[in-house]
């Protein structure tokens, strides 16, 4: 079966939390700069913003 | 009527006015799932044309003995078959350009019914030809208004408001996930987006009315083509780069329940609830389980 969902990048508050993965990953100091660096690379990759509650962001292209 | 031919001209003249007419009356009702352009118009009553030319002859040409021109008869319907593919890849391309795809489904149901048409009217040009040729004129156009009655009847599918209950429902957020009742729908990122959908988004349960309907809500195509008609319908509040605005469409895993939220462009509930009813149920999704043993005891 063909994978038709991929995590696009991954824009975390916690370095601690992700890791080990070949997806691009960007820090935030806070939510302020998460939301808006998630907007920014959601818009631009055509992805959708999805919030794992753990202050880590994936976005992701359906 | 003493002028040799003249029964053979009438005949074909009937069959092919009567087919054409249908086929056009039939195109009127495609304006809302397929909107035809002036040409799109135009090959198929073109097309309609060449069926009912068929059509119309195939009984005289038999009563006369010439049997070669009934094979064209037979020619002519693999050609018709042409139709679907020509029909279907076209809308395959235009989903890709489109904001909210209308799924394989029901670029195949519409196809199939492309194809269909044209058989109607070979089918309702070969009856009217027929009658023309063996009784007159009259007989004829007895047997053609006949046609056009039947072929609107029988070719009416069902739609979403006659097997499911359409009703308007309330959104909520709990943290980043996205709620139409208790009905979970996808899990939204930014506050920005959040506050979009609670201001501006519609929310609707579609509750099926049997065990069949339940099994038809289920496939997949079929709620895309919901979603396709409801975002056509209403106008999408989306472009290509904000794909968390498409909307959602969700089965309740335990009542088989569907619920949908829309980010539309006319916030009107009343016309979103009319335009989901009236989608079509696609072909390839209605299944009947209710109609076997099995699928009635299981339903107890």
């Amino acid at each position: 079966m063909e994978i038709e969902k991929f995590i696009l990048a991954v824009v975390t508050l916690d370095r601690h939390k992700v890791g080990g993965c070949g997806t691009p990953l960007f820090y935030a100091a806070d939510k302020k700069e998460q939301d808006t660096i998630a907007t920014y690379l959601a818009r631009i990759t055509s992805g959708v913003i999805h919030d794992l509650e753990n202050g880590v962001y994936i976005i992701v292209r359906h | 009527m003493n002028v040799p031919g003249a029964p053979f001209a009438q005949a074909m003249f009937n069959g092919v006015t009567v087919g054409v007419l249908i086929r056009f009356f039939m195109l009127k009702r495609d304006y809302r799932q397929y909107p035809s352009y002036p040409h799109g118009v135009l090959t198929h009553l073109a097309l309609a044309f060449i069926a009912a030319v068929i059509g119309s002859i195939a009984i005289p040409a038999l009563m006369e003995k010439e049997f070669t021109a009934v094979t064209f008869l037979a020619l002519a319907a693999t050609q018709f078959r042409e139709v679907r593919s020509m029909e279907r890849e076209m809308l395959q391309n235009l989903d890709r350009t489109g904001l909210i795809s209308r799924g394989a489904d029901y670029i195949e149901g519409i196809a199939r019914v492309f194809e269909a048409r044209n058989y109607i009217v070979m089918f309702a040009s070969l009856l009217v030809g027929g009658a023309t040729y063996w009784g007159n004129i009259f007989y004829g156009l007895l047997v053609g208004l006949a046609a056009f009655f039947t072929s609107n009847k029988l070719m009416g599918g069902k739609i979403i408001g006659q097997i499911a209950n359409v009703r308007a429902a309330t959104i909520h957020f709990a943290g980043p996930n996205l709620f139409v009742e208790n009905l979970h729908l996808m899990n939204l990122g930014t506050e920005d987006v959040r506050k979009t959908y609670l201001q501006r988004a519609l929310g609707v349960i579609i509750e099926p009315r049997d065990d069949d309907a339940r099994a038809t809500l289920a496939n997949n195509g079929q709620r895309m083509a919901i979603a396709h008609d409801a975002a056509m319908l209403l106008g999408i509040h989306k472009d290509m780069d904000t794909g968390e605005f498409a909307p959602v469409v969700r089965r309740d895993l335990d009542t088989g329940r569907v619920g949908l939220v829309i980010v539309p462009m006319e916030k009107d509930i009343h016309l979103l609830l009319e335009a989901i009813k009236r989608v079509p149920v696609l072909e390839s999704a209605s299944v009947t389980p209710l109609s076997t043993r099995i699928g009635k005891k299981a339903s107890d």
